[in-house]
């Protein structure tokens, strides 16, 4: 429990398999990740990265674990800013569980080495991406389109 | 009068709602809104500094019970609580909740703050950090869809949290400075 780590838990009025395809679909990721999406196969062992379509990558790692529509893991490291990426890898784990009608999604990002402006910035990120998930997923559209 | 100094952040949950601040704050001290999201809970609530602050279940039963410690509307409210009933949950000490509310690009953002003035430990804390996901998580979805995520939602305190506030209350760490 020491290593530098975020959670952010929110509950979506959704099914466990539109879930899992919001997270794992270009298109849809693209919608609410503020024009970002991810770029794999999905396979454990496989590289994933974060790309725009403008050829830009955010981050970048490999698939570790990856069980539809429950669980996936990621290791991932910054490729954005050099103060972050020097921070090194992280691991990203996203569980769905189905919870009283609502789905429970949970992320935990924990940082392998030490530091503190990897989860600074995931911090501030995770609440805005998933907000927009969530009203996507709720409404057919995204809380905003543009990073305030 | 609450030594609001004396209080630090301990669990802090941010989320972005696609409403004008004026909706969010109306959702957080209008009991029509809250019955949907808060457990079934009704908000009352004086709208002024230093006014009356209470939780109340659908019999009318108290829950939470305090006072507006910041009213200024549509951007900060902060509001003391404490737990009536439970038991030992009645005799920890008062803790604050702070609702910051900024526009934030075409959206709102929602930061909710809970506040200690003692050492609690993580079993306790959990509460909150189960319970705010699901609260702010249904206000979001009653404002940005008109209707409640999960009509009925049940909570209860999370594993260990019920021994961990007995022995709180049996030590009372917090009188130990």
């Amino acid at each position: 429990m020491s290593k530098p780590n975020f959670v952010y838990v929110t509950y979506i009025k959704t099914t466990q398999d539109k879930l899992w395809a919001a997270l794992t679909d270009k298109a849809t990721m693209k919608k609410y990740w503020f024009g970002a999406y991810a770029e794999t196969d999905w396979k454990p062992g496989s590289p994933w990265a974060l790309k725009f379509d403008d050829g830009r990558i955010a981050d970048s790692g490999k698939i570790l674990e990856c069980d539809p529509p429950k669980r996936l893991v990621i290791r991932w490291i910054n490729e954005w800013k050099p103060e972050i990426k020097a921070e090194g890898y992280s691991r990203c784990t996203m569980t769905i569980e189905p919870y009283q009608g609502a789905m429970k999604l949970t992320i935990q990002h924990e940082l392998e080495g030490e530091g503190t402006q990897f989860i600074e910035a995931v911090s501030g990120g995770w609440p805005r991406i998933l907000s927009n998930l969530k009203s996507l997923l709720e409404t057919g559209s995204v809380a905003y389109e543009t990073k305030a | 009068m609450i030594d609001i100094a004396k209080f630090k952040p301990k669990t802090v949950y941010v989320s972005y709602i696609a409403a004008t601040p004026e909706k969010v704050w109306q959702a957080l001290i209008d009991p029509a809104f809250s019955k949907q999201y808060f457990f079934g809970l009704a908000v009352e609530i004086e709208p002024k500094k230093g006014g009356r602050f209470r939780l109340l279940w659908p019999d009318g039963r108290v829950h939470i019970k305090g006072e507006v410690v910041e009213w200024q509307p549509p951007r900060r409210l902060c509001v003391s609580w404490d737990i009536e009933g439970m038991n030992d949950f009645a005799e920890l000490p008062t803790c604050l909740v702070t609702y910051d509310i900024e526009v934030s690009g075409e959206a709102v953002k929602l930061k909710m703050t809970e506040s200690h003035s003692w050492n609690i430990p993580p079993a306790i804390l959990l509460g909150g950090e189960e319970g705010w996901p699901k609260i702010l998580g249904g206000l979001k979805t009653l404002i940005e869809t008109g209707k409640a995520m999960v009509p009925d939602l049940k909570s209860g305190p999370p594993p260990g949290m019920v021994e961990a506030v007995k022995k709180a209350v049996a030590e009372k760490p917090w009188l130990k400075g």
